[in-house]
């Protein structure tokens, strides 16, 4: 019943028993900060308070602050929501789609990927929010009975299928994650010695107990809502891109939108969840647990998406020549070698070419260099949007009205502010929850633990 | 329901999933009522040796999906066809049917909203999770590494604690429920 392959690698290394589980995990929870905690913590701390301040700034004296313009007037805001939500599709890609494929190797990264997941999609709901200028009248995207008259919200508007999709996808992940770290907080309830721990995480599992019925419904539950995941997590960014796709500006009124923006949500949300467990798994000795067995996995998604990402690049092109219309046409002569061709190379060299070293197993399984191509990664689907974005709409029909695009700091600090926010969130979820999914992982520990896997091709499958 | 009777419940501990598994398959073939394993993780195989029923919670996600579907048409008809109906980009809305096409991604979005949560909160209702419920385990070592089973006593408690230490139960105590 526990027999896997001999040529399955081990996913938990070393010597490993259950409670050698729950202590690894339970240790960070447990334990004080460590001091790089501490100094990463308060960068990001202060970074998001100068986010804070811009965000009031905008908020006071209104969306003028930003460097926008009669022709460019979607550029930084719309370009940091995107590359967000995209940031934010690698979670539940990780914990629904591999699910469904059952991928036992998910396990040790699904609980900080969904974690990424809904601290990026906050992010991201924040650009559309305050760009809305009047912040207080937010809830008017909602359709709800009003005093006007009976005016309602526009159903046929992308944007409104943007509120539905979003809010669907932060509510149904955040719940998909909760649901599956009940029993995790319930280990730490029921070890914890000191009493305002034990009462928090009391409250934290709900009063989870473990019985049969439980985890019956619970497989049942996780199963159900991964099914639910999957294509919701699709139409999220499909949604978005409606936002450009269903537009008829030249370079965004193109029909290959939606999969092109899924792949690089994949591509760009497991380079953060690279960058972000490598840094994890160092500061809190998890290499057991996220060995390079999974890193290697991640580095081959990165590279596959990629590569859609770069074909889908490359139709583009081909489809703006092949329409024959000098309108598309130009739009995409102008990307590539117009004033912005320095972003569109960057982003062509950013996510075509740098995931293609990943092809080489020694470059793939290399720490450092896995790190770095994660973040070239990043700044390649920044500039990607930002491409897509700006340089779609500076030059427009009218050449008297071309023009350039500069962020003022207030743009700067925002998007600053917004990562420091993100890190915010991460670092205190570190510390406070259980970054691996304990429960899940021993279910796999006889069949995928190193000493278990030794002992089977000792001694034969039983 | 029917088990009112026996309201002598012997625990017993066990260290390994595999055990327990055995175990209570053994235990259900000698005629005892194995009534709950609190184990750390899921067993994969437990809930049918132990003769539960599969759980009714995908059926009701159906049809709360189903709800959300018949919210969004309605909700779509409602305000665009029904209340005010306006052309927007020169979409046909005389009819709700016409203009659907263009609500489907509200529609799919709801259908996924309804089915998810409210499929989430029966299975914190059905299994009485709420914040700063008391724990439901009797013994905190179950989220650990330990494996605690409850088998109502039938017959003489001696032959039911020989079973259990011969299949592998750690500690074996009595409860009055």
């Amino acid at each position: 019943m526990h027999y896997e392959s001999p040529v399955r690698k081990p996913l938990i290394l070393g010597d490993k028993s259950y409670t050698d589980i729950t202590n690894d995990i339970a240790k960070p929870v447990e334990t004080k900060a460590p001091r790089a905690w501490w100094i990463a913590f308060s960068i990001a701390f202060v970074m998001f308070l100068w986010g804070i301040g811009c965000i009031m700034y905008t908020i006071g004296t209104g969306i003028g602050v930003w460097g926008l313009n009669k022709t460019v007037d979607w550029a930084w805001d719309i370009t940091n929501f995107v590359w967000w939500v995209g940031i934010g599709h690698a979670g539940t890609l990780i914990s629904a789609v591999l699910l469904l494929f059952r991928q036992k190797w998910r396990m040790a990264i699904n609980r900080s990927a969904e974690a990424m997941t809904i601290f990026s999609v906050i992010q991201a709901g924040l650009f559309p929010l305050i760009h809305m200028g009047r912040i207080w009248m937010a809830y008017w995207v909602m359709p709800i009975p009003n005093q006007f008259g009976s005016l309602w919200v526009n159903f046929n508007s992308p944007l409104l299928w943007d509120v539905f999709a979003i809010s669907t996808y932060l509510t149904v992940s955040t719940v998909f994650w909760y649901v599956g770290l009940i029993p995790d907080f319930a280990m730490i309830r029921d070890r914890a010695i000191n009493p305002v721990q034990k009462h928090i995480y009391k409250i934290l599992s709900f009063g989870w107990g473990g019985k049969a019925k439980h985890w019956q419904r619970f497989e049942e539950v996780s199963l159900v809502l991964a099914g639910l995941a999957t294509p919701l997590v699709l139409s999220v960014h499909t949604i978005v891109s409606f936002d450009f796709a269903t537009s008829v500006i030249p370079g965004w009124h193109t029909t290959i939108f939606p999969p092109y923006f899924v792949a690089g949500a994949i591509f760009s949300g497991f380079a953060m969840v690279q960058t972000l467990l490598l840094i994890v798994r160092k500061i809190f000795k998890m290499e057991d647990y996220i060995n390079i067995e999974h890193i290697e996995m991640m580095n081959i998604v990165i590279m596959v998406t990629g590569s859609i990402v770069g074909v889908a690049y490359i139709t583009e092109l081909f489809i703006a020549w092949y329409s024959g219309v000098e309108y598309e046409q130009y739009a995409f002569l102008n990307r590539a070698t117009g004033p912005y061709w320095w972003a569109y190379w960057a982003m062509m060299t950013c996510n075509v070419f740098s995931p293609q070293f990943m092809w080489s197993k020694k470059l793939r399984t290399n720490l450092i260099f896995t790190f770095v191509i994660s973040i070239v990664v990043n700044i390649g689907m920044w500039f990607e949007r930002f491409v897509i974005i700006v340089t779609s709409i500076h030059r427009d029909y009218l050449p008297s009205s071309w023009s350039m695009f500069s962020p003022t700091f207030v743009d700067i600090g925002i998007y600053i502010g917004t990562i420091g926010f993100f890190f915010v969130l991460f670092l205190l979820y570190a510390r406070t929850f259980p970054v691996i999914a304990q429960a899940e992982l021993k279910t796999i520990l006889k069949s995928s633990g190193e000493n278990f896997k030794k002992h089977h091709s000792d001694h034969g499958a039983h | 329901m029917g088990h009112t009777k026996h309201n002598t419940i012997v625990r017993a501990l066990f260290n390994d999933d595999d055990v327990v598994l055995d175990a209570v398959k053994d235990l259900r073939s000698s005629g005892y009522h194995v009534s709950e394993v609190y184990s750390p993780f899921p067993i994969h195989g437990l809930d049918e040796a132990m003769g539960l029923d599969r759980t009714r919670l995908s059926t009701a996600a159906f049809f709360y999906g189903l709800a959300g579907l018949f919210f969004a048409s309605w909700l779509t008809y409602y305000t665009m066809t029904a209340d005010w109906p306006q052309n927007i980009g020169g979409k046909p809305n005389a009819y709700w049917f016409l203009n659907m096409p263009s609500f489907v991604p509200v529609m799919f979005e709801l259908t996924v909203f309804f089915a998810a949560h409210l499929m989430c909160w029966s299975y914190f209702a059905v299994n009485k999770l709420y914040p700063g419920a008391k724990a439901q385990n009797p013994d905190p070592r179950t989220t650990d590494d330990h494996f605690l089973m409850e088998v109502e006593l039938e017959g003489e408690e001696t032959d039911l604690t020989k079973k259990l230490q011969e299949l592998g139960a750690l500690e074996i105590s009595k409860v009055e429920a």
